[in-house]
């Protein structure tokens, strides 16, 4: 349950962009491939923000896929999970989509 | 809400005129990481260790896969050939840092809480108390735990992953994220291997496709069998960290 660490971690990264304003709304890239599980950071959201510039905001959160390159046959694919094998069978691949885990804007109230 | 005219938000404009001026909120766009500050705190960990020449190792596995009882072995057989040093953490208790003071290591024990891995922060209060020689192997031991700690950089040089025997073949299927990260996968515990199912060469498939580039070795740390392949690992990153 790293997701609490994870909020925390968000909250001191927008306080820090923006010390002293105060945030209604937060939105967020977690990737299928970032570790992170949504609903879990939306249960620590209101935990980790409690009295913080960031306190009562709304979370909006977007998981975009995973998306690979092969560096052996070149082909791009969207792996069904987190196994990423190309079909042509090699697991040397490059991944272009899935592991963000950044915060993509903010609104300031 | 504007109490004014009733809009909630810019581009959702309330039910009354709009030629009143207030401030609705803007969007700033921030396009940043989540764990840019543990990044950045890593980046100077990795800095930090650079400028001495110290070798860092992040050893991560589940509990009970064997990290500590590895670390006392390595500690025992390198004596006076290593300069080894350990940051241990542990959720409680100091039991893990006083075995590998009794195995002749330096270390520092790090205790997390309610906290499921480590981070860049704790480790650099470690280091600086560990005060690791250069050219020394600085082993940080992470809670025992293959989710979480795969998420966060401490600054190590080398990622391990360990995985024994007793905890089955499928291990890198069920947790890829930490094992893709790994740049050396260690079995552990062969010594028990007549006693349960594991299937060596299928470990070592299911490592080849969630982490291709990840060397993978097979050790007991009671009998001694595989471990001259760890130690010849381990020492030959020493000099690329001195460098």
């Amino acid at each position: 349950m790293h997701e609490l660490a994870i909020a925390e971690s968000l909250v001191d990264a927008v306080t820090e962009q923006l010390p002293g304003q105060r945030i209604s709304e937060v939105r967020l890239e977690i990737g299928a491939l970032s570790g992170v599980v949504a609903d879990a950071l939306l249960f620590c959201f209101d935990l980790a923000t409690e009295g913080t510039a960031l306190e009562g905001a709304s979370l909006e959160i977007t998981e975009p896929g995973i998306r690979c390159e092969c560096r052996t046959c070149g082909q791009t694919f969207d792996p069904d999970g987190p196994i990423l094998l190309c079909p042509c069978g090699s697991a040397d691949v490059k991944v272009l989509s899935g592991q963000q885990l950044s915060i993509t804007s903010v609104k300031v109230a | 809400m504007c109490a004014t005219c009733g809009c909630t938000d810019l581009d959702e404009p309330g039910p009354l005129s709009h030629d009143h001026d207030h401030d609705h909120g803007r969007t700033v766009t921030l396009q940043q990481k989540i764990l840019a500050k543990n990044d950045d705190l890593a980046q100077r960990n990795r800095e930090w260790l650079r400028e001495r020449g110290v070798l860092a190792i992040n050893l991560m596995s589940s509990p009970g896969s064997g990290k500590t009882t590895l670390l006392e072995r390595t500690g025992r057989d390198l004596a006076g050939k290593l300069a080894l040093a350990v940051v241990e953490g542990d959720q409680e208790t100091a039991l893990d840092a006083d075995r590998i003071r009794t195995a002749g290591c330096e270390v520092v024990q790090i205790n997390t809480g309610a906290g499921c891995h480590l981070d860049a922060a704790m480790v650099a209060g470690a280091l600086r108390t560990l005060a690791p020689a250069p050219g020394s192997v600085v082993v940080i031991e992470n809670v025992g735990n293959l989710v979480c700690p795969a998420l966060f950089d401490l600054g190590e040089t080398a990622r391990v992953v360990l995985a024994s025997v007793t905890e089955g073949t499928d291990k890198p299927l069920k947790y890829p994220q930490m094992f893709r990260c790994a740049d050396l996968v260690v079995i552990t515990k062969t010594d028990l291997g007549a006693y349960v199912n594991f299937d060596v060469a299928q470990f070592g498939e299911y490592i080849g496709q969630v982490s291709p580039q990840a060397t993978m070795t097979s050790l007991s740390a009671v009998s001694g069998a595989g471990l001259p392949s760890w130690y010849d690992w381990l020492t030959s990153l020493v000099p690329a960290a001195a460098r």
